[in-house]
């Protein structure tokens, strides 16, 4: 992360305390600021910074490839029109999307953090995003010339009941302990996916299982990424609500007590996120540990208010899997290594260093 | 089994009923729709039944053992990620010896190799999970999970990184499958798996002592630290064992072991080790034979393998079994 924010202030060690499940004796242990005091802002000026940064990577990730495109070709056009022709249909879509689906997955992994009050959820660990792609499979096999849009509606579908069996079974397990939700919901990703691969195989579809599930750039065109569009103004929609998350996020009763339904947050979240899952599943296939690496730390920096920690998120997810992308790019030129793939490396070292270093508090 | 067979007592009798249908099992498997080419159909399905039988013991064995030594439930090898550590460790080795290196070597010699690699990782990880201090379940099995997450995406980073060419020699390695044992590996399996068994025969013992919890055991006599670590080295080579024939398989050892448990009714370990062997048997061949009988399906069997056993497992944890 350090590339992003250089100078990210010496985190006050707030430790990583989960948004207290209401089981949970951890609870207690939290020494962070409620979510509301605000005291702990995040200078406006370092937002600046992480913009400034991603920025940069963004032009990075513009010029690296096999086809060579530098700054000089571009600004004398008419002698070399090809480089213009890369960098319009394929690298900017690709940056785009990239940038796009970062967002989108980050806040999604926020959202879903404070709806299911547990840190260490996100669309890859509650099978949502599994489920999202036994969607993709149903609409293959039963109705494959439906337009790409009818597609992805199906997708999220499939991503919200998945996800809402999730969130049922989390209220059945008895005791429940933070660190058991992101259990079941992997293994219940394993339960998808063990249903999508029988039926792929069954009807030869195991390739483009891969291709689907594995999240991969590299094909991104103009006029393929353009949906991830609808992810973006999701993700500006959770912005403009953000504050009802917040309030989401601190329990049934309060959110009921100061004269909100519940039930109502709970489904747009849900809506929000499985819409945002499905359009990324759908076009670039699964980026893991997204959501669940980037919260957790902007949480570190800005504390938990969702109005203000959002934009962070935003930023960091972008940023996050740009780098992991160009790292991707590079490491094996001219060949590629799919972005999910690092980011499973990179995002489960993170997630294990989140996990292990509060273990002194752990008994 | 005791001298007067005549009087059984409950958990031998359903033992003995398990051991008779994973016969029955193995029975069917091998003389079913021959058609009269038994010098062919014989040697050629012996091959598969001795490759299903020796990975139905490896995981059946290797997850009761290991759910002593954790003393849960819930823990498996597998889901501990030791099967995708198997798969890492495959594939750095050709990452960093080739694959010409590799073919030069024999790979019997190879594959003890890699199994004595195994060990020694497994006793490390082992000790850096289990031994620093009082962990939390729910942190070693998270901690677990996404072990196995970081190398398989560490498998297939390594797999990126490998010429095509390369890879295909990789992918013949990686999965004998049940359908096309190599026969030379096949018999270096069965001679680790002996080693192991023979081994983990003299700790059968100690292990009822085991479940008694790590304090009682000490209290008892036991000495502790030795007796696990010796129990993991059994556990990794018969992981290395059954990854090295069919590849990972994340929930059938818990699958298995729990409906082991759950049948014999019985915490001894002579009991509960051979009905694990028999229904993962049963539950390999008589899948299998299912499948290919009556669905009529291809080699399915993981699959629905790992549907059941993530079943089971949401199950386990909504009864509240893991605490």
């Amino acid at each position: 992360m350090s590339t992003r924010s250089p100078d990210s202030p010496p985190l006050p060690e707030p430790g990583f305390a989960p948004r207290a499940s209401v089981a949970s004796h951890e609870a207690s242990a939290r020494s962070e600021p409620l979510p509301m005091s605000g005291a702990k802002g995040a200078p406006l000026p370092l937002l600046a910074v992480a913009v400034l940064g991603v920025l940069v990577l963004a032009g990075i990730s513009l010029l690296i490839g096999v086809s060579h495109v530098s700054w000089e070709a571009l600004l004398a056009p008419s002698e070399n029109q090809r480089a213009v022709q890369v960098l319009v249909i394929s690298r900017v879509p690709r940056t785009l999307a990239l940038l796009l689906a970062g967002m989108s997955l980050a806040v999604a992994g926020l959202i879903m953090q404070m709806l299911a009050r547990n840190r260490f959820v996100e669309p890859f660990t509650a099978g949502t995003a599994e489920s999202a792609s036994l969607g993709l499979l149903a609409v293959t096999l039963l109705a494959p010339g439906l337009p790409i849009l009818a597609r992805t509606a199906v997708a999220a579908c499939f991503a919200m009941a998945g996800t809402a069996l999730f969130l049922f079974i989390l209220r059945r397990i008895p005791l429940r302990s933070a660190l058991v939700v992101p259990v079941v919901g992997l293994v219940l990703g394993a339960i998808f996916d063990a249903a999508t691969t029988f039926f792929a195989y069954r009807f030869s579809l195991l390739q483009s299982l891969m291709a689907w599930t594995t999240g991969d750039f590299s094909s991104v065109l103009r006029g393929r990424y353009e949906l991830l569009w609808g992810a973006f103004v999701l993700t500006v929609i959770a912005y403009v609500v953000a504050d009802r998350f917040t309030v989401a996020g601190m329990g049934e009763a309060f959110t009921t007590n100061l004269g909100l339904s519940h039930p109502r947050i709970m489904a747009l979240g849900l809506a929000i996120v499985a819409m945002v899952t499905a359009v990324v599943v759908a076009t670039v296939g699964m980026i893991p540990f997204i959501g669940l690496v980037v919260p957790n730390v902007v949480s570190l920096i800005v504390g938990d208010n969702a109005r203000r920690s959002i934009p962070w998120v935003a930023v960091l997810g972008a940023g996050f899997v740009l780098l992991c992308d160009i790292v991707g790019r590079v490491v094996r030129q001219p060949y590629e290594i799919p972005v999910g793939t690092v980011a499973g490396v990179v995002g489960s070292l993170l997630f294990l260093h989140l996990l292990l270093r509060r273990d002194d508090r752990v008994g | 089994m005791s001298a007067s067979a005549l009087r059984l007592e409950g958990h031998e009798r359903r033992l003995l009923l398990l051991g008779g249908l994973a016969a029955f099992c193995v029975v069917v498997f091998m003389t079913v729709d021959a058609g009269g080419k038994w010098d062919f159909v014989l040697p050629f399905r012996a091959r598969k039944v001795a490759t299903v039988l020796l990975v139905g013991y490896a995981i059946a064995v290797s997850t009761v053992l290991f759910q002593t030594v954790v003393e849960n439930r819930v823990l498996t090898p597998a889901i501990m990620g030791f099967d995708t550590l198997y798969l890492l460790l495959q594939t750095s080795l050709l990452f960093f010896l080739g694959s010409r290196t590799m073919a030069s070597l024999d790979s019997r010699l190879l594959f003890t190799v890699e199994v004595a690699i195994m060990v020694v990782f497994s006793a490390v990880l082992h000790r850096w999970l289990f031994e620093g201090g009082r962990r939390s379940v729910h942190l070693l099995l998270l901690t677990g999970v996404v072990l196995g997450v970081l190398f398989r995406s560490l498998s297939s980073f390594l797999q990126r990184l490998i010429a095509p060419g390369e890879f295909d020699f990789l992918q013949d390695r990686f999965f004998a499958s049940f359908n096309n044992p190599d026969p030379d590996l096949l018999i270096v399996s069965a001679l680790m798996t002996l080693g192991a068994s023979v081994l983990g025969f003299s700790l059968m013992r100690t292990c009822d002592v085991l479940n008694l919890g790590r304090d009682v055991a000490i209290n008892l006599g036991v000495d502790h630290r030795r007796t696990v670590s010796r129990l993991l080295a059994v556990v990794a080579v018969l992981v290395s064992v059954s990854t090295a024939l069919v590849g990972p398989v994340t929930f059938f050892g818990l699958l298995v072991a729990n409906l082991a448990h759950g049948l014999v009714r019985s915490h001894r370990h002579v009991h509960v080790l051979p009905a694990a062997v028999f229904l993962a048997v049963i539950g390999l061949l008589g899948g299998q034979l299912v499948l290919e009988r009556v669905f009529s399906f291809g080699a399915n069997l993981r699959v629905i393998i790992e549907f059941l056993g993530g079943l089971m497992f949401i199950t386990l944890l909504m009864r509240g079994v893991l605490r």
